[in-house]
């Protein structure tokens, strides 16, 4: 039996392919093999030889069909380890390609200032481009012939011949947003208008269109010093600087009472500028409390109700920012300028997360 | 508005800096524009002394100086003729920066000889055109600062100008009296009063006045005026030059430079018409249409009809509170003066300024509103001024119309100023800061002064205080929080605006924001161009139209990428697009387009041309962004840019489009420059229905573990039949076990023959109570063969 044993082993390690193997297995474990030729014999046998003969061919059997499993095994291994010899890739080639998208940084930075306003507890409000004269000016207390209007620079609308409505008008600003929100739920609010507005200019600083974010809150007792108190909340929180300054100057708009301009702090240092520190100062918004010819106009009491009201220019803080030099290029939508000032897909400003990366 | 420190104190006592009070009147609203100092470019200029002057041993024209200064005595080259012994002169040394020949001087050598600085003429220091010679002082001593020696001898020269911006409801400061009161009201000086002269005129004015009955609403308020004879014009005196220089006006002859020194000096414009050249009385009436005037700036005017204008017997002589006329104008030969002195109304002047394109000083000041009560008393300030300067005699006054009553008075509500300000300004204070400013306080009641148009309500008063109390003091007080954690804010088509954007940029889209002004030949190509959509006043051609979609100013950037030589585009926009001229029609869209190849042609060759599959693709990704339903029609029959055969409509029911997508017309690419392919999507988010269910519960989900089954089936169908109605007919054979149909071959013509093609599908059925046998799979087979035969006329393929 031991012969046995060692002819199949030997055989079995000598293999060379899976169809070796199989001729040995039917050889010596098949139907008509050796091993179970040997198998048939036991009945023959007297029941002492069975005894010990039997175990000892089925342990056999067994020792011979694993060694087969093994060796089919390590077959298909170095079959394998043979085939994937020949599997090289050149992986410095390049990738198909994948389109990188961008997000504009007007989008990005009005994002960014919701996300600040809706902590405040500002709603975004919006409003038509083409709006009424009345929307733009009268009920912002501008009257017909106040300078205030010609100072606009006003696109306006073509009128039909027989139409005697005044022309309407691009909306200059976004202020008619106030109006046209407190007219539909009253007073007390808090809201933000993001938006287009335009003007006729263009030269190096100016473009006809560009974008500006109106913000309002009304209520019994909100004061000019809330005023202050929010917008320097704002700048700290948007140029992501602690305890940023804001002075107020005294002005005139006609739709707020009183008005002032606003500066932020800054520094000029080698032609660079620094938001939030130093000892010089950079116009950046007009505010006032809201007149109460405007919240009148908008059916809201002005002996019950007042607040404030802000306009600030959306490009000019997105360039202050993030160090975009030019305002006509957002508007030209020049590849490289979209790649190199946008924003990825999924950077969404959060409070939590931080405005920017 | 100009004017300069010595002028500011005729009015105001003040040992205040220039700086200081430039940033107070920039802290009271009236901001500063520009301080300029011409002491700055000559301070380092100091006087010296001649001692002794030679001829220069090799130049006819020049002499070897030796000069006294502060730094001993130095050795100067000097070509100028009055170069000698004895005078006093302004020496510049090397280091010094000359402003008039934009030169730093250093040690030179002129013709062999070293010559250590300059002695300067005052062109060379820019304080006069004068270069005959150098600086001859009559006096100073050797070392003295030149700019010391000039403020005592000659300040006007080191006279510091500033100007301010003017809001449009300062008209009070638009003279230096009321800057000096704003000033003084800040506690930054005391105003002094205006000298108020009284004249008796001698005899009735011979030049009559009349209002007519038209001007007298809306037109003339009131027009005085006197006759002064004898008089004697000519250069006005050197002090009044040097102010109208300073802030950039031409002398012109006394009398006129009176009427500019109180348009300046006290915002009150006055005309002077030379009384010889006026013939029968002055009538003030509204223009004729057509009638002309030549202006004292020589142009010629013609008169669109209505504007209030001053005549005599000879027509037309002046452009009320605007402009005085050319023929009538006071000359150097003047000897008889008509001085006029008039309130206008303020509207109209604007209108007529508007009307003839005229931005005098005359008009800036009218417009905006000059103080009437002054009207009768400015007449004999000036008169005086006239008569101290050119002698002769005034006449009585002649007047028509009246000045008219400007009183009113609001009450001021000082809690009510603190709680808008929120600054605590005590009560006395803010009656104080009023009557600073020339109000009238009786009780709480404020009489406001003649001088303030602009005062037309308590909130105005409110201003007033603020402002002198100063907004720079302003502290910030915290805005009351809203309770709890802040709520969402965005409305739920501004949040699709943020999830559409977003998704497109993932998609690999480069937004842009384009005008939203066109060219007429791009908007009209896109449904637009029309009249309603027209601006009046364009800024230019390229920009004349309201866009009626975003697509053209995609297109229009793509081609200049592609000029840039950026030929593979992938642009979106999302914006409002205008199908009107009314505030209503305007609808928020996203657009994207894609121009060229997928990407740069690669390795692994997987760049193709973009087609309308990937605008399908990236429309439909972005239609789910922003919750469009699953189940949308796909419709033909879109706008006239598309390619007619090669374009669909995402559709609720045959009226209700959500989207477009598809390739360009070939036609429209042609017109927008664009070169090679071009293939975009257009969504309207605010027409996706809002979803119907409240909450954030999901369904359950259901699972079912039996297998399912995959069947292929493929059918031959007239080449115009459309893969949707044949996977819908298949779908519709049993809705229950039907998971899903999806079509995965298309075969066109070869030996199917002309007009037919193959459609392949993959049909998976899933059973949901037991395991599907072959004859249950047959049944639903047949099924299916049946229905898509009976939708489409076609057969299942051999």
């Amino acid at each position: 039996m031991d012969d046995l044993r060692n002819k199949y082993i030997d055989l079995i390690a000598g293999a060379s392919d899976e169809g070796a193997l199989e001729d040995l297995r039917v050889q010596a474990v098949g139907k008509k093999g050796e091993i179970s030729l040997k198998m048939r014999e036991l009945g023959k046998m007297t029941p002492e030889e069975r005894q010990t003969a039997g175990p000892a061919l089925n342990a056999l059997k067994d020792e011979i069909n694993a060694a087969l499993a093994a060796k089919k095994a390590g077959l298909a291994d170095a079959a394998l380890n043979e085939r994937l010899k020949g599997e090289w890739l050149d992986v410095t080639l390049p990738t198909r390609a994948m389109r990188q998208g961008t997000i504009h940084p007007i989008s990005q930075v009005t994002e960014e200032i919701t996300a600040i306003f809706a902590d405040m507890g500002f709603a975004v409000a919006e409003g038509p481009q083409i709006d009424t004269d009345w929307y733009n000016f009268d009920a912002l207390n501008i009257p017909g012939h106040h300078p205030a209007r010609a100072e606009m620079d006003t696109f306006y609308m073509h009128r039909a011949e027989g139409d005697d409505r005044p022309p309407h008008v691009l909306r200059t600003h976004t202020s008619p947003v106030q109006i046209r929100y407190m007219e539909k739920h009253g007073a007390p609010c808090r809201i933000i208008a993001p938006g287009r507005v335009y003007r006729a200019d263009y030269d190096q600083t100016h473009t006809p269109m560009f974008n500006q974010v109106e913000g309002l809150a009304i209520d019994k007792d909100i004061s000019m010093a809330n005023l202050k108190w929010v917008l320097e909340e704002f700048f700290s929180a948007f140029f992501e600087i602690d305890g940023i300054k804001t002075r107020f100057r005294a002005s005139h708009f006609p739709f707020t009472e009183p008005s002032a301009e606003v500066d932020i702090q800054c520094s000029w240092v080698d032609g660079q500028l620094k938001i939030g520190e130093g000892d010089g100062w950079l116009e950046v918004l007009g505010s006032g409390m809201v007149h109460p010819k405007v919240l009148a106009a908008a059916g809201v009491d002005p002996n019950e109700w007042q607040g404030f009201a802000f306009g600030m220019g959306i490009d000019r803080i997105a360039m202050l920012k993030y160090g975009i030099p030019d305002l006509r290029a957002f508007f030209d939508s020049d590849l490289r300028w979209l790649r190199h000032y946008g924003f990825a897909s999924l950077d969404v400003p959060t409070l939590h997360g931080g405005l920017s990366r | 508005m100009k004017f300069t420190l010595s002028w500011l104190k005729e009015h105001l006592d003040t040992t205040a800096s220039v700086d200081e009070i430039a940033e107070t009147l920039t802290d009271l609203g009236l901001e500063v524009e520009e301080v300029v100092n011409p002491a700055d470019k000559l301070k380092s200029f100091t006087l010296a002394k001649v001692v002794h002057a030679e001829q220069h041993p090799d130049a006819d024209r020049l002499r070897v100086c030796k000069v006294m200064t502060n730094e001993g005595e130095k050795q100067i080259v000097c070509g100028a003729p009055n170069a000698r012994e004895g005078i006093t002169v302004v020496l510049a040394k090397p280091g010094d920066y000359v402003p008039g020949i934009d030169t730093t001087l250093s040690i030179g050598n002129i013709r062999g000889v070293e010559s250590h600085g300059m002695m300067a003429s005052e062109r060379e220091l820019e304080l006069s055109d004068e270069h005959n010679g150098i600086i001859e002082l009559p006096s100073g001593e050797v070392g003295q600062k030149f700019t010391d020696w000039l403020a005592e001898n000659d300040p006007a020269k080191v006279d510091p100008m500033i100007e301010i911006a003017i809001t449009p409801n300062r008209q009070d400061a638009l003279g230096v009296h009321g800057i000096a009161r704003d000033l003084a009201a800040r506690g930054l000086g005391t105003l002094k009063p205006l000298a108020k002269a009284t004249i008796t005129g001698q005899g009735a004015c011979p030049i009559t006045v009349t209002i007519d009955e038209d001007a007298k609403t809306d037109g003339c308020e009131v027009f005085a005026g006197r006759l002064i004879t004898g008089v004697k014009n000519g250069p006005s005196p050197q002090w009044l030059q040097d102010r109208l220089r300073a802030i950039g006006l031409r002398p012109i002859s006394t009398l006129v430079d009176v009427t500019n020194f109180f348009t300046f000096d006290r915002n009150r414009p006055l005309h002077v018409f030379d009384a010889d050249k006026v013939t029968g009385g002055l009538r003030i009436h509204r223009a004729a249409e057509g009638a002309t005037l030549t202006g004292l700036d020589e142009k010629e005017y013609t008169f669109p009809g209505g504007q209030v204008v001053i005549s005599d017997d000879n027509g037309v002589e002046s452009i009320g509170g605007v402009m005085g006329g050319l023929s009538t104008g006071c000359t150097e030969a003047t000897t008889n003066v008509f001085l006029e002195a008039a309130v206008w109304d303020r509207i109209q002047i604007a209108h007529t300024g508007r009307a003839l394109k005229i931005n005098s000083d005359a008009r800036y000041r009218n417009e905006r509103g000059i103080d009437p009560e002054y009207n009768m008393q400015g007449l004999d300030d000036a008169t005086q001024m006239i008569l101290d300067l050119c002698g002769g005699e005034a006449s009585e006054v002649v007047i028509a119309g009246e000045v008219p009553d400007t009183s009113r008075a609001y009450e001021l509500k000082p809690a009510r100023v603190i709680s808008l300000v929120g600054m605590d300004i005590p009560e006395a204070e803010q009656r104080r800061s009023l009557e600073a400013l020339g109000f009238r306080l009786e009780g709480n009641m404020a009489h406001v002064p003649s001088w303030r148009h602009d005062v037309l309500g308590e909130a105005d008063l409110v201003e007033e205080v603020a402002r002198i109390a100063s907004l720079t003091k302003l502290q910030g007080q915290p805005l009351p929080k809203l309770p709890g954690v802040p709520k969402a804010i965005l409305s739920p088509l501004q949040k699709r605006e943020q999830q559409a954007r977003r998704t497109a940029a993932a998609l690999g889209y480069n937004e842009c924001v384009t005008y939203s002004f066109i060219d007429q030949k791009a908007a009209t190509l896109f449904g637009g161009g029309d009249d309603a959509t027209m601006l009046a006043n364009p800024i230019s051609s390229d920009m004349s139209h309201m866009r009626p979609q975003l697509l053209p100013g995609l297109l229009r950037a793509a081609a200049r990428n592609q000029a840039r030589g950026f030929t593979d585009l992938a642009l979106f926009e999302i914006g409002q697009a205008f199908h009107g001229g009314e505030p209503e029609e305007q609808s928020l869209m996203i657009a994207g387009v894609l121009v060229g190849r997928t990407g740069p042609k690669d390795v692994h060759g997987a760049s193709r041309s973009v087609d309308i599959y990937d605008a399908k693709a990236d429309a439909e990704a972005v239609l789910a962004a922003i919750g469009a339903p699953a189940k949308m029609q796909i419709m033909r029959g879109g706008e006239d840019w598309w390619h007619p055969g090669r374009h669909g409509r995402f559709c609720l029911g045959p009226k209700k489009v959500l989207g477009t997508f598809g390739e360009l017309h070939p036609k429209v690419l042609a017109e927008m420059d664009i070169k090679g392919p071009a293939v975009a999507f257009v969504i309207h988010p605010a027409d996706i229905p809002l979803p119907k269910k409240k909450g954030a519960t999901r369904p359950a989900l259901v699972l079912n573990d039996l297998q399912p089954v995959e069947r292929d089936f493929a059918f031959v169908v007239d080449a115009n039949v459309e893969a949707l109605t044949l996977v819908n007919a298949a779908q519709g054979a049993d809705k229950a076990m039907i998971s899903d149909v999806r079509v995965f071959d298309e075969f066109i013509g070869g030996s199917l023959g002309e007009g037919k093609k193959s459609l392949a599908i993959t049909v998976r059925l899933q059973p949901t109570d037991k395991t599907l046998k072959e004859k249950d799979i047959e049944a639903v087979a047949a099924k299916i063969v049946e229905k898509v035969s009976k939708a489409t006329g076609g057969q299942l393929r051999g």
